[in-house]
């Protein structure tokens, strides 16, 4: 029993990164329907840049990472503003393969930045500091991770509920024309939404980077928080939170009952099993499409 | 532009003498090649041969039936280690076990393509994608296949002839090649080709007039899957060794840019591609020696960036490849060659 309860501790501690990376891509994907594979690295250079004014310029922690997350929404809108606005034919694949483009560039400045070998952030609390409830551990970081998920989350939906940018956002995306016509300016929230996405998933990639640092360290939990939006269904913020849980849970849980080396591409197998029977993820309508 | 008149006119192979007579010379030019250059030189052939194979199959997914597919390199695997281990463990012919491996290939791709039926967009692509990784990893923990060792490639005897140096294999690769090409120009033009064009375009629209959507969709997975697996047969006797780290998501992805880059339904545009993006990955790998760039590199990575990391640069370049293709020219090499003919054509008005 003790085992079982650890196991899903853990499994909620991996999943709060999964959620911020599935948040992310939701984000995105609501208002722009473009499914952005360079979040992760949009993530990765976010955090190097904050390794670097620790490391160089010797900053205070929370100063860097502040800055770290400037810099992270800035990236975002650029990256809106200079080349996904200028796509001539936004077709999905082209989205996709331009977004997979996106992500080699960075991937290959940072690696030739930072060299491939691993490092650690310098961060106050240490990978191994952990709190011990009964017989369970949890490390501070993972508390810290899950803390920093759960109060972003929350802003977040209160965000795109209440204020009047979220909702300018939501009109956005349910018919642009229309939001056009009553006066919100469609390409500024655009990239003010891609400036939002990005910053949440740099602080996931900044709350990965105190254990390792190395330029492939974003894909893993690119790619389970997009499986776990697409699960939610793409378009649902509480789907996907909801599904990233239930990836890291029920990974860790296979981890320990049945197979640890299929851990890592059981997330994969559940989503295909999944989207078998409820092609448009667990949480959305289905989309009826006309010819 | 160019007006068809009839049926045949449109499925005519080589549509003028003219054509034809560069057609055959490029053909001589191909079997005699190996004579003129080094060893290095048919090496980098081979490998190009292979990705146009593979590129073709993909580009037949993605181009012409509108499908995404971000698990490419799952079929490879399952053609490279089946090829191999239908040889070393069974006992097969070469010419026995890489069509049967591609046909292993071709039964998951038409699994793949069970619920690649009601899928679309990023639900298609994640779970194609699941796909690839799966195959690498489930590939890795079996004993049978290697495991992280990998497995080598033995050599290809057929009758008297041993295959065992880059040249001889060049000319069984080639040929195949050839035929495989072939294969699928004559499959796009028929009855089953229109076909995968139509569900490309409108697949409700398709079904309505009467194409069986479910038959041709896991069709057009299977051939596919069919050709990246004669691709992965073929990769591992020009490796000569196998072992799961080499198919990883980043293979699959560099196929699917390179259909993007050659143009979108377009054979000749997957020829291009594939020549181009294989030819810069091989040289972009050792670009500090490149006379100029190289030393222009060099400095500018001791001062800016660290001197470990150049080989990376190739990531750069790509991703740029990509991102500006997708800008400016979404069809591609093909959607440049294109316009130029277009404009040539009339010229100078």
């Amino acid at each position: 029993m003790v085992d079982f309860i650890q196991m899903v501790v853990s499994g909620i501690a991996v999943g709060s990164s999964y959620a911020l990376m599935g948040l992310a891509m939701v984000i995105i994907y609501k208002t722009s329907e473009v499914p952005n594979f360079a979040q992760g690295e949009m993530a990765l250079v976010s955090s190097f840049f904050a390794m670097m004014l620790l490391t160089t310029l010797n900053m205070p922690v929370y100063l860097a990472f502040f800055l770290a997350l400037v810099f992270a929404v800035l990236l975002g809108c650029f990256l809106e503003f200079a080349i996904l606005r200028r796509a001539k034919d936004p077709s999905i694949l082209g989205m996709i393969v331009i977004t997979i483009g996106i992500e080699m560039i960075i991937v290959g400045f940072v690696s030739w930045k930072f060299g491939a070998e691993q490092k650690t952030m310098p961060f106050p609390i240490g990978p191994y500091d952990s709190f011990m409830f009964g017989d369970i551990f949890i490390s501070k970081l993972e508390v810290l991770t899950l803390v920093a998920a759960t109060l972003l989350m929350g802003v977040l939906f209160s965000f795109f509920k209440y204020s009047k940018l979220g909702l300018a956002m939501k009109a956005t995306q349910q018919n642009s024309t229309a939001a056009k016509i009553v006066g919100i300016r469609t390409n500024q929230i655009l990239m003010m939404t891609w400036g939002i996405s990005s910053m949440v998933g740099a602080v996931a990639g900044l709350l990965l980077s105190p254990v390792i640092m190395q330029p492939y360290m974003m894909w893993d939990p690119m790619l389970k928080g997009f499986a776990a939006a697409v699960m939610g269904g793409m378009t649902s913020l509480p789907g996907a939170v909801v599904a990233a849980y239930m990836l890291g849970i029920i990974e860790n849980l296979f981890g320990g009952y049945i197979s640890l080396e299929f851990k890592s591409v059981v997330a994969f197998v559940i989503i295909v099993i999944v989207l078998c029977f409820k092609p448009s993820g667990l949480f959305a309508r289905h989309h009826v499409k006309k010819v | 532009m160019d007006m068809k008149r009839d049926y045949y006119e449109d499925v005519r192979l080589i549509s003028s003498p003219v054509v034809g007579f560069w057609f055959a010379a490029f053909l001589v030019f191909l079997y005699l090649f190996p004579s003129f250059v080094d060893n290095y030189y048919i090496y980098v052939a081979n490998y190009i041969a292979i990705n146009i194979i593979v590129v073709t199959g993909l580009n037949l997914l993605v181009g012409y039936t509108g499908q995404i597919s971000l698990g490419h390199a799952g079929f490879f695997a399952i053609g490279a280690y089946g090829t191999v281990i239908l040889m070393t463990k069974v006992g097969f012919s070469f010419l026995l076990a890489l069509p049967c491996a591609a046909l292993v290939a071709a039964g998951f791709g038409f699994l793949l393509g069970l619920p690649a039926l009601r899928l679309e967009g990023p639900y298609l692509s994640i779970a194609t994608l699941g796909f690839g990784l799966t195959i690498t990893q489930i590939i890795g923990r079996i004993e049978l296949f290697g495991g992280r060792e990998g497995l080598h490639a033995p050599d290809i005897v057929m009758g008297p002839w041993i295959i065992d140096t880059d040249k001889e294999f060049y000319f069984l690769l080639i040929t195949l090649t050839i035929l495989l090409l072939l294969f699928m120009r004559n499959l796009i033009k028929t009855r089953v080709g229109r076909a995968f064009i139509a569900i490309r375009d409108a697949d409700i629209a398709a079904q309505t007039m009467g194409v069986n959507i479910v038959y041709y969709k896991t069709l057009a997975f299977a051939v596919s899957a069919f050709y990246a697996g004669i691709g992965g047969g073929l990769y591992a006797f020009v490796l000569k060794f196998i072992d799961p780290e080499i198919f990883t998501l980043m293979m699959s992805i560099m196929f699917l840019s390179m259909v993007v880059v050659g143009g979108l339904g377009s054979m000749m545009g997957s020829i291009v591609g594939a020549t181009l993006l294989c030819w810069l990955d091989l040289k972009l790998r050792n670009i500090l020696d490149i006379p100029l760039l190289g030393d222009w590199l060099e400095t500018l990575s001791k001062s800016w960036f660290s001197i470990t990391g150049v080989s990376n640069i190739q990531f750069i370049v790509f991703g740029s490849i990509m991102v500006f293709i997708m800008l400016f020219e979404p069809l591609g090499i093909y959607g440049i060659w294109l316009r130029t003919k277009r404009y040539w054509r009339t010229w100078p008005f």
